[in-house]
């Protein structure tokens, strides 16, 4: 009976869905002219450049004209990281130890780890670095840096990453964010606007505060998502 | 082949996936008893989510949001980059739904830890 | 333009067969990779769609960090759905005895 009525659910939705999707053309711009600037994404597209001199909309989008959010995501991450942490909390009893890795991997991850995790810090820094000029930013470079400590994390036994050095990396790296918005309203314009001069465009120093903003998030996000891994991995369980 | 055709063939294929995504997900989070296969069945609904909003953001002909030289000139011209508000959207949901999906498998651990069991028609107990 | 037309489908089936197998399976392990496979195609809709920012956070999000988390919960609870519970008293009524 209860699976005759989730059927009938299941049936109702995807059929509300269909019938509205039917009737969105796939493909059809409904931006309208870019010159007319009817829609927002035909402003952003056409001011991007010559107020901003930034090459990536998306990233000017997510920066800038809606940075507020941008702080709002933030801090969900934070929260989260920061919830995990405190339900897994368990003080340590006796007899518990870390069962989560128990030997050291093959000889072949070893030698492999040690020689690529520099390379991927370096992509990962590069990709939240020049996040204004090429696809990337702030979120990918801080998940391809936790990717490169979570291959280290698999390969050796006894691998630790400080919590006291996560702890700080994070907290700077979120009041320079903050601190970025406070300079705007110091100097007489909104919270979060853009206050230092806009270069050229394709130029590594462009678009005012947008790589600023960008650099603090991406070590935000990496020190983050490194300390979920850290916490989940070496937990104390009393198997 | 008629372009219409072809157009239709493609938008089944994409809000089909998109839609068939949505509807698995939740039949996994309605009918499932086992509560890792539940916090699956969510990530595969916000899989289908976030497709259904890149595929309506699509417009035909259209490149990426990026600027280039040439970039200008395509813009100035009057065709189309893609439309790039839906991508700053999912770029945030994206990052979001790992937070909730972290954050609901650290209160499975919690809760195996107390009772023992994952499934939760054998959870029995209403207090802690 | 026939190309296309098998391309698109060729990566709806796969799609929607990874996520009924991640749905259907009992043994957990495989329905986690099964949530990376669906991660993966995702990230090839995103860039066939002119959109590389959202495939490289998905692709980086989803794929690795999303399966290594499930991994770690499937370590610390049940491999099996259809598991048999032990019979064991819950931790709290030790304490208060």
């Amino acid at each position: 009976m209860k699976r005759a009525f989730i059927l009938l659910l299941l049936v109702v939705v995807g059929w509300v869905l269909a019938d509205t999707f039917s009737q969105i053309n796939f493909g059809e711009s409904r931006m309208g002219d870019i010159k007319q600037q009817e829609t927002v994404g035909a402003y952003y597209l056409n001011n991007t450049v010559e107020k901003l001199s930034v090459a990536n909309v998306v990233t000017a989008i997510v920066v800038n004209y809606r940075g507020f959010d941008t702080l709002g995501e933030v801090t969900v991450l934070f929260l989260a990281a920061s919830g995990l942490a405190s339900i897994l909390y368990r003080r340590k009893k006796r007899g518990e130890h870390d069962v989560m890795i128990l030997k050291n991997s093959s000889q072949l991850l070893q030698t492999g780890a040690k020689l690529i995790f520099p390379a991927i810090l370096v992509l990962g820094a590069y990709v939240f670095i020049h996040g204004h000029l090429t696809p990337g930013g702030g979120f990918q470079g801080g998940a391809i840096i936790a990717s490169g400590f979570l291959l280290m994390f698999m390969a050796y036994k006894d691998y630790h990453v400080s919590h006291n050095v996560l702890t700080w990396v994070e907290s700077v790296a979120g009041i320079l964010f903050v601190s970025v918005g406070i300079w705007g309203l110091i100097s007489g314009a909104t919270f979060l606007e853009n206050v230092l001069g806009t270069g050229t465009l394709n130029d590594l120093i462009s678009g005012g505060v947008i790589p600023l903003i960008y650099i603090a998030v991406g070590f935000k996000v990496a020190a983050e998502l490194t300390g979920v891994l850290e916490t989940l991995l070496n937990f104390k369980t009393e198997k | 082949m008629d372009p219409i055709l072809y157009n239709k063939i493609i938008s089944v294929g994409v809000y089909g996936s998109a839609i068939g995504l949505i509807l698995i997900g939740l039949y996994a989070v309605l009918v499932k008893k086992h509560l890792t296969k539940i916090v699956i069945g969510l990530s595969i609904i916000d899989a289908g989510v976030h497709l259904l909003f890149i595929a309506v953001g699509f417009i035909k002909g259209g490149t990426a949001p990026i600027f280039s030289e040439k970039g200008i000139e395509l813009v100035n011209q009057g065709t189309a980059m893609v439309d790039p508000v839906p991508q700053a959207l999912v770029l945030t949901a994206i990052v979001i739904g790992f937070g909730v999906t972290a954050v609901a498998l650290s209160l499975v651990i919690r809760l195996y830890r107390h009772h023992h069991t994952a499934r939760i028609d054998h959870i029995k107990s209403l207090k802690w | 333009m026939i190309f296309n037309i098998i391309f698109f489908s060729l990566l709806a089936i796969i799609i929607l067969a990874a996520a009924i197998y991640a749905v259907v399976q009992k043994d957990l392990l495989y329905a986690v990779i099964a949530t990376g496979v669906i991660s993966l195609v995702l990230s090839i809709y995103f860039f066939i769609m002119q959109a590389p920012d959202v495939a490289l956070t998905e692709a980086a999000i989803g794929i690795a960090l999303t399966t290594i988390i499930f991994v770690i919960t499937i370590r610390n609870t049940s491999r099996r759905e259809d598991e048999i519970p032990v019979n064991k008293e819950p931790d709290r009524e030790e304490e208060t005895k």
